[in-house]
């Protein structure tokens, strides 16, 4: 076997655009996934109107000022803005694709969040050619405004909580140029209490006053409460996140992993479903089985034969991906435990493909329509289809090498989950897809 | 060797001294009975072509005495020694060398002295100096050269091949016929198929005439001629009439 094995090594060897292709694709997957996932996306650009004077820039909220410019900065970190001058220039700029979409900020605004009466309103115009850059930056725009919101909220809502403390316990307060002295509840409570003890201990007027102390307390404890309440108020709901299942991967740790996924079912399923049809098309391969080696030994070799190559190749692009993203390094013994029993999966499956087609180009092709489609039903998410066909497209994913390897190569790269189940799994699917293609191998010659 | 052509020994003669022998062969693919009932022997240094017409069973015929098949009845008393089998198509990978392929073969083959057997092998092939070049680059001719002696790696008493001059033009036919020619001469037993009726009257000493997997004929080609009883016929023209005679 190992002479097979080193023929096919040297056939490779004397191919080299096939071996470029298996390698530099992947190479290059692995090169544009980190880069990606590196990278933020690229910023959008916005035509910015702002008509707010230069001195209108500063918001003045009970003696408190507050910068809109920060809000403007933070969105600008978002978005490239493109400073305009009117209106139309602003409308253009979105029509004729220089801009993505057009914020227009109108010159009232800080004046009417001042007065608190009516909100400030702002406009916003896409341009939807690109529906999912379109949507990213009404995205990006609205969470900046909702950020902004949220500022001001919390703003507002230290402005009401200093007034209430200040009914509470008295103070001083300036509003519109003036200072006015407070006396405030507690004060107040304090001069009911000493004016009762001057009283005469039959006065009817204590037990009034009595009435008046306790609102007093009453009113003032009650406001200590409004500190929570008006908290509550500022942001309402409060999101706890909880993962129920899978691990928490990050997303360009998860993207590492597809991409090593894709790239091992490329290269193993092509190779082992190539050179096992190749035998047939050189027609070496009634004579190879007339006794030089069996059927089940020529299925081994080309199996063992691909998944070397993919180990191979995968440790290549791991390591070109580990420019790019932090990978765990000392889990490098469950990474090539992954690696290994995938690419035998994909390598019982290719020579199933092999065997079945009987010709090289035929199984490339059966190998791609096969390939695709797997790959992408592994990777729909629960949820996003109903459920029976979800529990469909588990059933297909199941039978297929893909899932099970990137679940193997997640637990490995990410500690995401446990890795034995996986394995285990394409260990079964490589045992079930060397029994098919032996089968196959029946009628591979006729 | 026998001389081509020369009038092979009597049967019971042929069954003592035969090196490879097939009795009441049958093969069947589904519902079609691709060989009904053919027997065959072959002596040390023989001879022997099969000829017939198209689907007559004669690939199916040399698979089964190469031990590529199994026939659904009858047997095959195989010499003690290898049987070698070069198929039509030339069973060699392009990618390699000519004498990296034989040196797969060999060492595949289990042969003792690997690299003594591939000198020998392009020796005898007179393909010495095309050892390095890619089986590719060859002619068909020397492709053909090439596949015959990967199925002589082993030392066979026995070589089967299939069609082996298909596919050639006359030149290249006529060395690969020296060739074979040179095998038998050595004592090696030469079971071949062919479409090319001259070439089995000139380079057989046994012909084995099949038709619809029936054997309908075994002896030399000048018994052939007698059986058919007209003079004056060329051989191909004798042998066309003596499948007329027997209804294909």
């Amino acid at each position: 076997m190992r002479w097979l094995l080193l023929k096919d090594l040297q056939i490779l060897r004397r191919s080299p655009f096939l071996v470029a292709l298996l390698v530099l694709y992947p190479i290059v997957i692995a090169l544009l996934i980190g880069f990606a996932v590196s990278r933020g996306p690229e910023k959008p650009r916005v035509a910015i109107l702002n008509q707010v004077p230069e001195s209108a820039q500063t918001l003045s909220l009970a003696g408190e000022n507050v910068d809109i410019d920060k809000y403007t900065q933070q969105l600008y970190k978002a978005i490239e803005p493109v400073p305009v001058q009117s209106r139309k220039e602003a409308l253009d700029k979105v029509k004729n694709g220089d801009a993505l979409a057009a914020l227009i900020v109108p010159p009232d605004l800080t004046q009417k969040l001042q007065t608190g009466l009516e909100p400030g309103q702002v406009e916003v115009f896409y341009n939807a050619e690109d529906p999912v850059k379109a949507q990213f930056v009404r995205d990006t725009i609205k969470s900046q405004v909702q950020d902004a919101n949220t500022a001001l909220t919390k703003k507002f809502t230290q402005i009401a909580l200093s007034y209430l403390k200040l009914i509470s316990t008295g103070g001083r307060i300036s509003l519109l140029g003036q200072t006015f002295d407070v006396l405030g509840l507690q004060n107040a409570e304090r001069i009911v209490t000493e004016a009762q003890r001057e009283l005469p201990k039959d006065s009817a007027a204590r037990a009034q006053l009595d009435q008046v102390t306790r609102f007093a307390r009453l009113a003032r404890e009650n406001l200590n409460l409004s500190n929570g309440v008006l908290a509550s108020v500022g942001t309402p709901i409060r999101v706890n996140s909880h993962v129920i299942k899978g691990g928490s991967t990050p997303l360009s740790s998860f993207a590492v992993a597809i991409a090593l996924t894709f790239s091992l079912m490329f290269v193993t399923v092509l190779l082992a479903a190539g050179v096992l049809a190749l035998e047939r098309e050189e027609n070496a391969f009634l004579r190879l089985v007339r006794g030089l080696v069996s059927r089940t030994g020529l299925l081994i070799e080309k199996v063992s034969l691909s998944a070397i190559c993919a180990l191979g190749v995968s440790l290549v692009m791991l390591g070109a991906l580990g420019l790019f993203v932090d990978l765990a390094w000392h889990r490098f013994p469950l990474w090539l435990a992954a690696i290994v029993l995938g690419a035998l999966g994909f390598a019982a499956m290719g020579v199933a493909i092999g065997g079945i087609t009987r010709e090289v180009r035929a199984a490339s092709l059966l190998a791609v329509m096969i390939s695709l489609p797997i790959a992408f039903l592994a990777l729909v998410p629960s949820g996003a289809v109903s459920a029976g066909l979800y529990d469909v497209i588990r059933v297909i994913s199941a039978i297929f090498p893909f899932k099970p390897t990137l679940e193997a190569l997640d637990a490995a790269l990410n500690k995401s989950g446990s890795i034995g189940g996986p394995l285990l799994h394409l260990a079964i699917l490589t045992v079930a897809f060397t029994a098919i293609a032996r089968l196959a191998l029946r009628r591979f010659a006729s | 060797m026998q001389q081509p052509g020369a009038a092979p020994p009597s049967a019971a003669d042929s069954r003592e001294s035969a090196v490879i022998e097939a009795t009441g062969l049958v093969k069947r693919f589904g519902e079609r009975e691709a060989l009904r009932g053919v027997s065959l022997s072959a002596e040390r240094g023989e001879l022997v072509a099969i000829i017939g017409p198209n689907g007559a069973g004669k690939t199916t015929l040399l698979s089964i005495l190469a031990r590529i098949q199994k026939p659904n009845e009858g047997g095959v008393r195989w010499p003690r020694g290898d049987v070698g089998w070069v198929p039509q198509q030339a069973a060699v990978y392009n990618k390699l060398t000519v004498s990296e392929n034989l040196r797969l073969f060999a060492r595949l083959e289990k042969v003792a002295d690997v690299e003594a057997t591939v000198e020998r092998m392009l020796a005898q092939t007179g393909l010495d100096d095309r050892r390095d070049d890619p089986v590719s680059e060859l002619s068909g001719g020397n492709r053909q050269r090439v596949n015959i002696a990967i199925g002589l790696l082993s030392e066979p008493e026995v070589l089967l091949l299939d069609e082996p001059s298909a596919a050639l033009d006359p030149r290249q036919r006529e060395r690969l016929w020296e060739f074979i020619l040179d095998l038998a001469a050595r004592g090696t037993t030469v079971v071949y198929s062919t479409h090319n009726v001259q070439e089995a009257d000139r380079h057989a000493n046994r012909l084995v005439v099949l038709a619809d997997g029936e054997l309908l004929f075994t002896g030399s080609p000048r018994e052939l001629e007698g059986a058919v009883g007209s003079t004056g016929l060329d051989f191909e023209q004798a042998f066309v009439a003596f499948l007329r005679q027997h209804g294909h």
